[in-house]
């Protein structure tokens, strides 16, 4: 199973905002424990949908030189369950970026009617230490993340070349 | 300008978003690790809220300095700040209340620091630096 939990980006504005899909679908497999007959997305996954849209918004807000890492969730509130059958806009706007971290709140949108808010804060990873540790290599915008980023420079790119 | 109580309020109302207390559970002497549980990574959260609930700019290092004791070996000897660290302390942190601290200096002690009370004695500080 790859773990990306978006299916792509719809509206990405460098340094500000961006808007992803997610459709909920049967096929995954925690659908079928959680629960059987009653398929409800499990709330971390929302919450990592919406940390992988904010995640790649902080990162090239920077141009994916810093570790972007989650490190808390200071606030979830969830309406209603979202069950299968249904397409998620994940809608996340940075409240602050600085050069040691930053934060997000994302909302999550079904038919246009929100039913989640979560509060995401990403930590930058230490410059110096972690390259001490990992080395140069990004491990954070690497592998299926790159995808991600593929798909969201394809929606930068369509915003620019849109009128107005 | 505001006053001392309503930065007070303010800056509590934030420890109780940004560390998930209650707010009778904060107290001015309150300290942030060991009374209300706040991890390193909370620092930066509060550093930020405080940056947005006052429209402010608090510089890295500024509030809650990492490292002070790092800049000479003369600041720390056995455990304890030496008199050079305790001026090292008072120019970085004109804000911290040191009194307690000077009896018994030793570097296990610094994180008691930082309470509530000193976030909202540097918020005074810097607001009224704004107003000059």
């Amino acid at each position: 199973m790859r773990w990306i939990w978006i299916d792509r980006f719809v509206e990405f504005q460098s340094g500000k905002s961006a808007k992803a899909l997610k459709n909920l679908s049967s096929a995954e497999d925690h659908f079928r424990d959680h629960f059987p007959g009653y398929p409800v997305m499990p709330a971390p996954l929302i919450i990592e949908g919406l940390a992988q849209t904010g995640g790649i918004l902080v990162g090239e807000a920077n141009q994916f030189q810093e570790k972007v890492v989650l490190a808390k969730i200071p606030k979830a509130r969830f309406d209603r369950e979202m069950i299968a059958g249904e397409q998620l806009l994940y809608d996340v706007e940075i409240l602050m970026l600085r050069p040691e971290g930053a934060s997000v709140l994302g909302k999550v949108f079904v038919d246009g009617v929100q039913t989640a808010e979560v509060e995401i804060f990403f930590a930058h990873l230490d410059q110096s230490r972690s390259k001490q540790i990992f080395g140069d290599h990004n491990f954070v915008f690497s592998g299926e993340l790159k995808h991600l980023l593929g798909l969201a420079k394809v929606a930068a790119q369509s915003g620019k070349d849109s009128p107005g | 300008m505001a006053s001392k109580e309503e930065i007070y309020a303010k800056v509590s109302a934030t420890l109780v978003e940004a560390l998930n207390v209650e707010e009778d559970e904060i107290k001015p002497t309150s300290t942030l690790q060991a009374d209300l549980g706040a991890e390193s990574i909370d620092f930066l959260d509060i550093v930020f809220r405080l940056e947005r609930e006052f429209g402010i700019k608090i510089p890295r290092n500024e509030l809650f300095p990492e490292a002070v004791f790092q800049g000479d070996p003369e600041f720390v000897q056995n455990g304890k700040v030496t008199s050079k660290g305790l001026a090292e302390l008072k120019e970085k942190m004109p804000f911290a209340d040191l009194s307690d601290f000077e009896k018994n200096p030793e570097v296990s002690n610094f994180s008691d620091l930082f309470t509530v009370d000193l976030i909202a004695r540097y918020i005074e500080g810097k607001l009224a630096a704004g107003k000059n």
